[in-house]
């Protein structure tokens, strides 16, 4: 047991804080003309970053090589290896096999009809969920269908059936090697950290220069974002096989390989299936996103429509990308909840009911699309669009209530959003370095005062403070009133089983849908700018707010509860004194996550005009810079970490005085 | 009173064909394990391998387990048991000492030595029954053997045998969570015996089970045994459970042998205050023998028999039919000696 030295530091705590907060304060206050460096970085020291990256990438593109073939040749293949499934599942689903190139392409054989699409869908959903979850794909993707977002739907479900099974495999190999050797599982962590959290715009610059523009570029860039929660879920799985099975599979004789996937596989299956759901929930949101290089589909369709402010259509595309994420999420859901029950009865058709039917209707369909038209693709006649409904309702609230909007949004700008981002932006850089060194040494020691002050150190030297605080400035004002909302509505659901199960429901939903779909009602109501940007965050970041809460106030011991009972407190003094109290480690959690949330989804508003470093790597994206874009992700990368080495260091803590966790 | 079998009645024991010996085996958890215990030598008392940070959890252990017999190692909850038994088969690799198998080193096994010989040699019953929930219960027994690579018609029809043997046929297409606790163990006891194991362990297998259904399972077991005749080494923190197995019995306290011998041994000359508590309140006629309570052949020739082997609880219903005394047998049916029906009620009344 190691312990850290307990110190007598209520007294000498509470006068370091106040100190060091005095000596922050009187140098924003009064350092101004004596520390001018401490404010502006000096440009002098500057860290060229963004230069040298971009070099790199120059150096790799052209000069790189590895004697046999140039590291731009290995890319390339890899490209075109990945192509190759790619363009195999698009055809199948939508452009059909052809022969030939360009306008001289004979179609050999049709794409699968929506008939057939629709009706995997539903066998899928019947085999896997009964005869609820069939009907509800088949809603689903007839709901896509009806609306005349087939062709795009298809596109980017071809992406996400290449993407997901390389995401799967190369994340389980990943875990695998990471369980297997310790070196391995310490070099990839902080690798895995950063992957999760730079924004993904980020890395679709570099990605876009080593892979071109296309859809497998997408799909790399959706193996990278997808790739590292079924990496840690794979590791976390195997180490949690119970140590009997694995004794287990040593007595009889495995080797390492039948120990592999003979047992620790196939006993961890819960778990992994966990992370396939991920997996494929984080690719449909990473399609959507890679729509901006190449990767075409309904995120493409959103984009353009924001682009050109035609709400209906976006709206429309944006309710295609839902119908479709909650399709593939209840149904990955039920596969993973799907146990394997011994086979009844024998004989081929008996044993693959549902293999069998899906292969004669897939045939049937292919015949009948030939006979019908129609079946094979349904006719623009039949198509609905309420792209113009919806434009008119848009036109009709900004008819009606644009002054009512207009007032809300200006008072929170001018009284809220304003004078806060003044605030930070006025903040000396060196002083805010020494104060989340100072935090970062209370919670957590000297280590934990390390990383921060050297990862802000960082954000300053690479010219990136004043953008990095205004992302902190919008993030903060997200995150706060995200949890002003979400703790509420936590509490309420915890106490109150009939508020709980439709908010269950509401937030397992949102939390299935892509970021992008967030910004269309928001831009719709309130146009382009930081309001629109904090509403659409909020909306986003609200749900880890909610779902901790709950989260920590029911796993809150009933004994305890029912002791307060027992020493006649009223209801309120339960919630107050002993369930919030205690819950406290996981409503900090929720924090955390609810930042993180909000900086993935703060990158994403740089589409509807934000000045912080989401824009700078949007703009980056947008002018092909790799380096600076890079440098500007890494730095909403490092907000992300100190916030969460910061928080996590605050929740042990309470953890340790609440006696739930051995300091 | 029963020592420690000093090394060299071992070795004699090894030579007339023990099955597994161990010698002087150690495990310690920790840094620099193997240097530390090298350089402390004799002086490796508990508080010194602390003081260096290690944890010792098998200390010095020295025993042996005959062909053919039921040894129990008994121990409370981190007395070591668990670690020894895993120490005997390599699951865990000791920090010093010897394991010998049929005279051969397992510790200087090669990895696939050791797999060939768990493939073949040895079986193994989990506490928690360590059934794959992914498998059958005929693919549960079966996996041993397939792993071995036994094809499937023949490693099926073996398991099959196997789940008949422990009585739960008809089931074989069952999943582990559909089948109770006992049912579960029964799976896991046909598993391990489906390589035909030589040496069969079983750690604290009726541990996890309700007490009527360990009784049962334990009726279940004496059965097996009978017609089995594997050499066991059984592992459980009951000393209930271990006097009315055992053929011997190793009772383990922090991680060294505290005493080891037969159950009457134990029960009636407990080396230590500490083996005292757990004999206290067992019954003695539960495990003096026949052999022990009986008196020289004298007098004329009572017409009851029984065996020298049997306990006195045993022996104590045929003096319900008014019989004063019993001809003792031995296992060829000579007589060795009579049981006195006095000297039978006083050791029951003596409790």
């Amino acid at each position: 047991m190691r312990r850290r030295p307990t110190d007598e530091r209520d007294l000498s705590g509470w006068a370091g804080w106040a100190l060091t907060l005095a000596l922050f304060v009187g140098l924003w206050l009064y350092g101004g003309q004596l520390f001018p460096w401490a404010f502006d970085y000096p440009r002098s020291i500057s860290i060229p970053a963004a230069r040298w990256i971009t070099s790199f990438t120059k150096w790799l593109l052209n000069e790189a090589t590895f004697g046999l073939f140039t590291f731009a040749e290995l890319t390339r293949f890899i490209a075109a290896v990945l192509d190759v499934p790619y363009r195999f599942v698009l055809s199948l689903l939508s452009t059909g096999f052809q022969s030939g190139e360009g306008s001289q392409a004979v179609q050999i054989l049709p794409p699968l009809s929506w008939v057939a699409v629709i009706g995997t869908g539903a066998i899928l959903g019947g085999y896997a969920g009964g005869a609820r979850l069939a009907a509800l794909v088949a809603g689903c993707l007839t709901f896509v269908l009806v609306f005349g977002q087939w062709q795009s739907a298809m596109v980017t479900l071809a992406s996400i059936l290449v993407a997901v099974p390389l995401g799967v495999a190369g994340g389980l190999l990943l875990g695998i090697l990471a369980f297997r050797h310790s070196w391995f599982e310490r070099a990839i962590r902080p690798v895995l950290d950063l992957m999760q959290t730079i924004p993904v715009f980020a890395y679709l610059v570099p990605i876009l220069i080593l892979f071109g523009f296309g859809p497998t570029a997408a799909v790399v860039a959706t193996l990278i974002y997808a790739m590292p929660p079924m990496t840690r879920i794979t590791e976390l799985a195997l180490r949690r096989v119970p140590a009997e099975l694995t004794d287990l599979g040593r007595m009889v004789g495995c080797t390492r390989r039948q120990m592999m996937w003979r047992v620790l596989v196939p006993a961890s299956k819960d778990p992994l299936m966990v992370g396939v759901n991920q997996v494929i929930m984080l690719s449909l949101n990473m399609v959507i996103i890679a729509s901006m290089i190449g990767a075409g589909g309904l995120g493409f369709d959103v984009l353009a429509a924001l682009r050109r402010l035609d709400f209906g259509a976006g709206l429309e595309a944006g309710l295609a990308i839902v119908a479709l994420a909650v399709a593939l999420d209840r149904l990955s859901q039920a596969f993973a909840r799907l146990r394997n029950e011994p086979a009844r009865g024998n004989g081929p058709v008996a044993r693959h009911p549902y293999l069998l039917s899906g292969v004669a209707l897939i045939l049937a369909a292919g015949l009948a699309g030939l006979a019908v038209p129609a079946l094979q693709t349904w006719p623009d006649a039949f198509e609905l669009s309420t792209g113009a409904f919806w434009s008119n309702v848009v036109q009709w609230i900004n008819v009606n209530f644009f002054d009512t909007i207009e007032a809300v949004k200006n008072a929170v700008l001018l009284n809220l959003l304003v004078p806060f981002k003044r605030f930070l932006g006025g903040l000396p850089w060196a002083g805010v370095t020494a104060l989340l060194a100072y935090v970062g040494w209370r919670l957590g020691g000297w280590r934990l005062a390390v990383l921060v002050a050297s990862l802000a150190g960082l954000i300053a030297a690479t010219g990136q403070w004043e953008k990095a605080a205004i992302t902190v400035y919008l993030c903060g004002i997200s995150t706060v009133f995200a949890m002003l909302i979400g703790v509420p509505i936590g509490i309420l659901a915890s106490e109150r089983e009939g508020v709980w199960a439709p908010v269950r429901i509401i937030i397992d939903t949102l939390q299935t849908l892509p970021s992008f779909v967030y910004l269309m009602p928001a831009v719709m109501l309130f146009r382009v700018g930081d309001f629109t940007a904090m509403i659409a965050v909020v909306a986003y970041a609200v749900v880890p707010a909610v779902r901790y809460t709950v989260l920590g106030l029911k796993g809150v011991d009933p004994r305890l509860t029912e002791a307060g009972r027992a020493m006649g407190c009223t209801p309120g003094q339960i919630l107050w004194r002993i369930k919030l109290r205690l819950a406290l480690p996981e409503i900090l959690l929720g924090l955390n996550q609810t930042v993180m949330f909000a900086l993935s989804m703060l990158v994403i508003t740089a589409l509807v005009g934000t000045r912080d470093l989401g824009q700078e790597v949007y703009i980056a994206l947008t002018k092909a810079d790799p380096g600076r874009g890079l440098v500007a992700g890494l730095a909403v990368a490092f907000i992300a970490i100190i916030t969460d080495r910061l928080i996590s260091a605050s929740a042990r803590a309470a953890r340790a005085r609440l006696g739930l966790e051995a300091a | 009173m029963t020592e420690l079998p000093a090394p060299d009645a071992i070795s004699a024991n090894a030579a007339e064909g023990a099955k597994l010996v161990c010698r002087n085996l150690w495990k310690l958890f920790g840094p620099r394990a193997r240097e530390t215990l090298a350089a402390l030598g004799d002086a490796a008392t508990p508080e010194r391998l602390a003081a260096s940070g290690l944890v010792p959890a098998v200390r010095d252990v020295t025993l042996s387990v005959r062909e053919g017999e039921i040894f129990v190692i008994m121990g409370l909850s981190g007395s070591g048991k668990s670690t020894l038994v895993r120490l005997m088969s390599r699951l865990v690799e000791p920090t010093a000492g010897e394991v010998l198998f049929h005279n051969r080193d397992l510790l200087s096994a090669s990895d696939a030595e050791m797999i060939e010989i768990r493939r073949h040699k040895m079986g193994m019953v989990f506490q928690h029954f360590a059934l794959l929930p992914h498998l059958t219960v005929l693919d549960n027994v079966a996996f041993p053997l397939d792993v071995q690579g036994v094809p499937r018609a023949e490693r099926e029809a073996r398991a099959r045998k196997m789940i008949a043997l422990v009585g739960l046929g008809g089931r074989e297409s069952s999943l582990p969570r559909q089948l109770s606790g006992g049912q579960q163990q029964r799976v896991g006891i046909a598993r391990s015996l489906a390589v035909e194991p030589e040496l069969w362990f079983l750690d604290e297998p009726f541990s996890a089970l309700d007490p009527l259904i360990r009784r049962e399972m334990q009726d279940e077991f004496i059965r097996l045994q009978s017609v089995l005749k594997k050499t066991i080494v059984f592992i459980t923190h009951d000393f209930d459970e271990a006097i009315r197995l055992a053929d011997r019995i190793a009772i383990m306290k922090d991680g060294a042998i505290v005493q080891q011998g037969t159950p009457e041994e134990i029960v009636l000359q407990p080396a230590t205050d500490y083996v005292r508590e757990f004999t206290r309140a067992v019954p003695r006629a539960k495990v003096v023998r026949v052999a022990t309570a009986m008196r020289k052949a004298s007098g004329a020739e009572p017409a009851g028999t029984i065996s020298a082997r049997a306990t006195i609880a045993e022996a104590a219903p045929k003096f319900l039919e008014g019989a004063t005394a019993l001809r003792v047998t031995d296992d060829d049916g000579r007589t060795v000696g009579h049981l006195i029906r006095e000297d039978v009620v006083a050791l029951m009344l003596g409790g």
